[in-house]
């Protein structure tokens, strides 16, 4: 647990090994290659590397391109300009084209910290996640990110990769391999399921940890594979808990949460706590003072294993009649 | 096609049928029995609402059979009312929300040239689509990245749905941007078969630089009733105007 890797540097190490591998890798990037970390890869492959400036509308077409020219392009920039900026661009071209582009966009979430909220991209998932055909993964450690990017670079269609600045803890050893709509259970647990994807994955842990020091087993999941999402897990960790909270450093509103509560309330109405920036833009502080406001600490994913569960409680005592439901302050 | 679908954009499809014409039955190298041949020349079709004349063409070379383009924008056709690569044989990419076809032009280009291909890439694009920023930002990436194999060409029939682009939000002097941006630009009679040829052969000779063929055209040529009238933008004729169109343009 000591070591610390950030998905991003993993990312840009991976894609100068990838470099090495398949000649049909092109990358391209928005001015951005030392914070995206793509400059490993421009430093080695200087006829392959491709910097169109401060112009992302151009970097997502020009990448549409490459990939109907039969090369694998990866366009990286920040993921506020990424799927903000450019949004269109992937829709009409990238998503609609069905083309084989992978967008790897870095400084995702809060954790970008002093930049503040203009660069803190909190809606990327959701502007992601809406669009046909269009692959979401978000890499909880160093170890699953470079399993992804070297999945992404395999596959033949868009993927849409957010990776963050800050380095984190590793959950995963070099033998994990990324299967496409697959999650995974990091630990069991009876009595509530704690569901995250990127750097959330591990207040996760943290938070069942918190539990487990009170009498409470939770199941935790990796659920990076954010679309396709792996609804089996996901239905199958309700009817098994009866009790779900999503954390994810992202809005609460079409991301995770919502997927999950999407499936839930379509086959298996449970008891869910969304953990997320509520309805809110970012702003500038260190990482962990941010996390904290935002109300996305293992602190807080516990305080809302606790909610679910009592809510998990009522339904048993009053299945019918719902009589106790929760107060409208517990939202 | 358009009378029969009841929609569509009549007006950019005629001033553009010359251009696509001279480009298609003459400069391209492409071979409609096999559409992904890896050598072949690139079009893209920025300007996606002209897509009428698009698919007569491609109908015309083989791609698909003639009979396809009365479904046009019809439930179920091949033909969408913009043009999906998911679709239509011969169409490399969706097109339709403006100002996109020169950046995936630009990557076809650089592919290309990175592949080895002598594979030329044609955009064609509207003249009011140049008001959308994302042009400028592939103007200056293909001067950057020197993209001789690149041909852009701008349908400069002067109208767009608001009215003339003088008054929506003026253009001028558009030569002189494109050369401001480092391309090389040429200005020639849109529904001039051979002026639009000698164009496309001074093109081929440019090396280190992409080029701009700015066609004159005029909106609804052929059909004097819809000539320079902002109305057939996207609009379809009444019976009457059919029946007038018909004959103008001779049967």
């Amino acid at each position: 647990m000591a070591a610390k890797e950030s998905t991003r540097v993993e990312y840009g190490k991976t894609l100068a090994q990838l470099g090495e591998e398949n000649p049909q890798i092109v990358v391209l990037d928005a001015d951005l290659s030392g914070s995206t970390q793509t400059h490993h890869f421009a430093k080695v492959f200087k006829d392959r590397f491709f910097n169109m400036g401060i112009a992302e509308q151009d970097l997502m077409g020009t990448a549409a391109g490459f990939a109907l020219g039969g090369k694998i392009p990866f366009a990286s920039t920040f993921a506020m300009f990424a799927t903000g900026r450019a949004w269109e661009q992937i829709r009409q071209t990238i998503a609609y084209g069905s083309l084989n582009v992978k967008i790897v966009a870095s400084h995702g979430g809060v954790t970008v910290g002093e930049d503040g909220g203009s660069h803190q991209a909190i809606e990327d998932l959701a502007l992601m996640r809406i669009l046909p055909n269009m692959v979401v993964l978000v890499p909880a450690d160093g170890p699953e990110t470079r399993a992804m990017t070297r999945w992404a670079a395999g596959y033949q269609g868009p993927v849409y990769m957010r990776t963050g600045r800050m380095a984190v803890p590793l959950i995963y050893d070099d033998s994990h391999v990324f299967e496409l709509g697959r999650g995974t259970i990091l630990r069991e647990g009876q009595d509530v399921t704690l569901m995250g994807i990127g750097i959330m994955v591990q207040a996760c842990l943290e938070a069942a940890d918190l539990l487990a020091a009170e009498g409470i087993e939770a199941r935790v999941v990796n659920l990076g594979c954010l679309k396709p999402l792996d609804w089996e897990l996901v239905v199958d960790s309700a009817q098994s808990t009866g009790a779900v909270v999503t954390a994810e450093e992202h809005m609460v509103i079409g991301g995770l949460g919502s997927a999950v509560s999407e499936i839930l309330a379509e086959h298996c109405p449970t008891p869910v706590k969304r953990v997320g920036l509520r309805d809110t833009f970012g702003m500038s502080g260190k990482p962990a003072e941010l996390l904290k406001h935002y109300g996305l600490t293992a602190e807080d994913i516990k305080e809302a294993a606790h909610q679910v569960m009592a809510r998990k409680a009522n339904q048993m005592a009053a299945p019918l009649m719902g009589l106790k439901a929760p107060s409208l302050a517990g939202r | 096609m358009l009378y029969r679908a009841g929609s569509g954009h009549l007006g950019g499809s005629l001033s553009a049928t010359d251009i696509l014409v001279a480009l298609f039955f003459g400069e391209m190298s492409a071979k409609a029995d096999d559409p992904c041949w890896i050598d072949r020349d690139r079009f893209i079709l920025s300007k996606g609402h002209g897509a009428p004349a698009y698919y007569a063409i491609l109908a015309r070379l083989g791609y698909f059979s003639r009979d396809e383009l009365m479904t046009l924008r019809q439930f179920g056709s091949i033909l969408q009312g913009h043009p999906d690569s998911g679709c239509t044989p011969g169409v490399e990419i969706p097109t339709g929300s403006l100002g996109q076809g020169l950046s995936i032009a630009n990557g076809l280009a650089m592919s290309a040239r990175l592949n080895g291909h002598g594979s030329r890439v044609f955009v064609l694009m509207g003249d009011g689509e140049v008001q959308e920023g994302q042009i400028w930002e592939a103007a200056m990436s293909a001067a950057h990245y020197g993209l001789d194999n690149l041909v852009g060409i701008l349908d400069r029939n002067r109208l767009q749905i608001d009215g003339h682009t003088a008054e929506v939000m003026s253009i001028e002097p558009i030569a002189d941007k494109w050369r401001a941006f480092g391309w090389h630009t040429l200005e020639v009679d849109g529904h001039n078969i051979a002026e639009l040829q000698a164009a496309f052969k001074s093109c081929r000779e440019v090396k280190g630089r992409p080029s701009m063929i700015i066609a004159h055209t005029i909106k609804g040529k052929g059909v004097s009733i819809f000539e320079g009238q902002k109305k057939y933008h996207g609009t379809t004729p009444n019976p009457e105007e059919y029946q007038q169109a018909l004959k103008e343009l001779g049967g």
